[in-house]
């Protein structure tokens, strides 16, 4: 058994449109140092360690209520564990 | 009189809401034993001391399930439906762009259907309700797959060769029996080994390289029904990536005898995997007018840096190491995508898409993409054809090429670190001998025998007398090919309406 001290990076691929626009505006404003990479029809995002999404930050930038459930229209793909699905937050990371 | 103010109903929480509506709804049985009601989990030797420890990370519930997915459906059928009206074919990078799309279409939708009739299987006799549900919404996930690629199809179907017969196509034709044989492959497994297969091997390690490039490459030629089915499918195969992953941390937690099971699974599965989806390498490379990235630069960011820098460094705390022939893939990189196409290209006349050189632009973007390999091919093959072309012919094999009794792909590729000799490994049982294009299949081959000795290997058929006759048009008759289904796409009748659609559009002032 062996715990990486080195924190590995985590991301989520999303699709690139103007649904998604304030939850991507939310994700970058929630995590420091985050990558953000473009590809035709999506947007990836990566971070060392934790990649958080916060059901307030995305609600703030809607302008409208927004459960975390509908993160999953969304997602195109992720790496990571989802080690946190909640009412108020999902986090990305790995567990050891 | 005071009227007590009205409380407020407190919502149960997502936590809550997820348990109550699936464990909590759970029972056990008590006219019957546990064994006689899921008698298939004990058979595969995976121990398990408590099922209620399966959860879902999503905390899907059925109402929430069906919201979103009828919200995913609803905005693909609306893109469906403005590309059929608009006439959107037209707007494709090239026709060419198309026989990427075919091999895609005529080979995945029935597998979808596979999924959906396995994971309806779990649904039922898996033993805890956390398993189940997610199983049951993943069956109906992949019937809604299904479904949307054939949605997707029929349009095409209108405009394009090589999509009428996909679904015979599928049992019959020789490069659709790599992805039959797979899934059935996979099918014929125990339920646990099935998860191993699908959901963790298929879904979380490798579909990324399919999906994900793939369909930005879509999105980047035009295609905007297969970027929006294939995101759209993609929504829920991180879902899927979620049971997948669960499925082998919940046999690795249970009990420490599974591990050395689990590991030879994901060993045989990355490895069937990973040749199935070689397909893709050469229809990235080869067959898109524009590509996002190359199929070396997508194994890098989807395998090589998520898979084995992120998630096998998890997966060593349970003690599994990363997948037997891993190096072997790793060394292929750069030559996989040539070897690959240079197959397609040469037995095109007996498939339902068309191919053809790759032309000055191609060979320019190849040329920065793979500057070491590319030349190699470029003078040893492609030069090569392409003096057969100048002189009014057209290179095609006419014979019938060896098949890899495991991956089933025609033999064509190399031995690591020499990629002008080809690979050929023999494996002799009860008498009979079996031919592999690789450590990799050999070593799956020689783990089953028994399961592969049975490969239903279409070149084989033919010589047995199976497939319509012994010479190109009975095979091709049987197989339901019709002219300018297959062969070289210059001039075929896909090359010729497009050219005819754009010579007719009219002028911009
Ligand atoms: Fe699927
Ligand atoms: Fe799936
Ligand atoms: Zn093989």
């Amino acid at each position: 058994m062996s715990v990486s001290a080195e924190p590995r990076p985590v991301g989520v691929d999303l699709q690139e449109n103007e649904e998604n626009r304030a939850l991507v505006e939310a994700i970058e404003a929630d995590n420091e140092d985050l990558n953000i990479r473009h590809m035709p029809g999506m947007i990836r995002l990566t971070k060392n360690g934790r990649l958080v999404i916060n059901q307030a930050s995305v609600e703030a930038r809607l302008g409208r209520p927004w459960e975390t459930h509908e993160f999953q229209l969304a997602i195109i793909s992720y790496f990571g564990e989802f080690v946190e699905w909640d009412d108020d937050q999902i986090v990305i990371a790995w567990n050891h | 009189m005071t009227v007590p103010a009205q409380k407020p109903v407190r919502k149960l929480s997502m936590k809550q809401r997820y348990s109550a509506l699936t464990h909590d709804l759970d029972w056990t049985p008590t006219y019957v034993t546990e064994e006689q009601v899921f008698p298939h989990t004990t058979f595969e030797g995976i121990k398990v001391h408590d099922w209620s420890k399966w959860d879902d990370p999503f905390r899907l519930t059925v109402e929430a399930y069906n919201k979103y997915q009828a919200e995913k459906d609803r905005r693909l059928y609306a893109v469906l439906d403005g590309f059929a009206q608009s006439q959107g074919q037209l707007g494709l990078t090239d026709a060419r762009y198309m026989n990427a799309m075919k091999i895609f279409l005529q080979g995945i939708p029935i597998h979808e259907y596979d999924a959906h009739r396995n994971f309806a299987y779990l649904a039922r006799y898996a033993n805890g309700p956390g398993a189940r549900f997610a199983a049951l919404c993943q069956s109906l996930d992949e019937l809604r797959h299904a479904q949307t690629e054939i949605h997707t199809l029929s349009h095409y179907n209108k405009h394009f060769d090589g999509m009428h017969d996909w679904h015979k196509w599928s049992d019959r034709v020789w490069y659709l029996s790599v992805p039959k044989s797979f899934f059935e492959d996979a099918l014929t497994a125990g339920p646990f080994e099935w998860l191993i297969a699908i959901g963790f091997s298929f879904e979380y390690l490798l579909t990324n390289l399919l999906f994900v490039p793939f369909m930005s490459g879509a999105a980047f030629n035009g295609d905007l029904p297969t970027m929006t089915f294939g995101f759209s499918a993609q929504s829920d195969e991180s879902r899927h990536m979620t049971l997948g992953l669960e499925a082998i941390k919940f046999m690795l937690e249970q009990d420490e005898d599974n591990l050395p099971i689990v590991q030879d699974w994901l060993d045989k599965w990355f490895w069937r995997g990973y040749r199935l989806i070689s397909l893709v390498a050469g229809m990235m490379d080869y067959m898109l007018p524009k590509r996002v990235m190359s199929w070396k630069e997508a194994f890098e960011l989807y395998f090589e840096e998520q898979m084995l820098g992120g998630l096998f460094k998890d997966l060593e705390y349970y003690g599994i190491k990363p997948p037997r022939h891993v190096d072997w893939a790793i060394g292929e990189k750069e030559i996989l995508s040539h070897q690959v196409y240079w197959i397609l290209y040469q037995y095109s006349h007996a498939a339902a898409f068309s191919t053809t050189i790759p032309d000055a632009e191609d060979q320019a973007w190849l040329e920065q993409a793979y500057p070491e390999t590319w030349p190699v091919y470029r003078d040893t093959v492609w030069n090569k054809a392409q003096r057969v072309m100048d002189e009014g012919g057209r290179y095609f094999n006419p014979g019938l090429p060896q098949l890899c009794t495991v991956c089933q792909i025609p033999m064509g590729f190399t031995e690591p670190g020499d990629p002008l000799t080809q690979c050929q490994r023999q494996s002799v049982y009860e008498g009979e001998r079996y031919d592999f294009c690789s450590d990799g299949c050999q070593w799956i081959f020689d783990r089953e025998p028994v399961k592969y000795r049975q490969s239903w290997l279409p070149v084989h058929q033919i010589f047995q007398g199976n497939c319509g006759g012994p010479t190109l048009p009975d095979v091709a008759a049987w197989y339901g090919l019709q002219p300018g289904d297959g062969a070289e796409y210059l001039g075929s009748p896909d090359h010729q309406n497009w050219l005819a659609w754009h010579g007719q559009a009219p002028q911009e002032g």
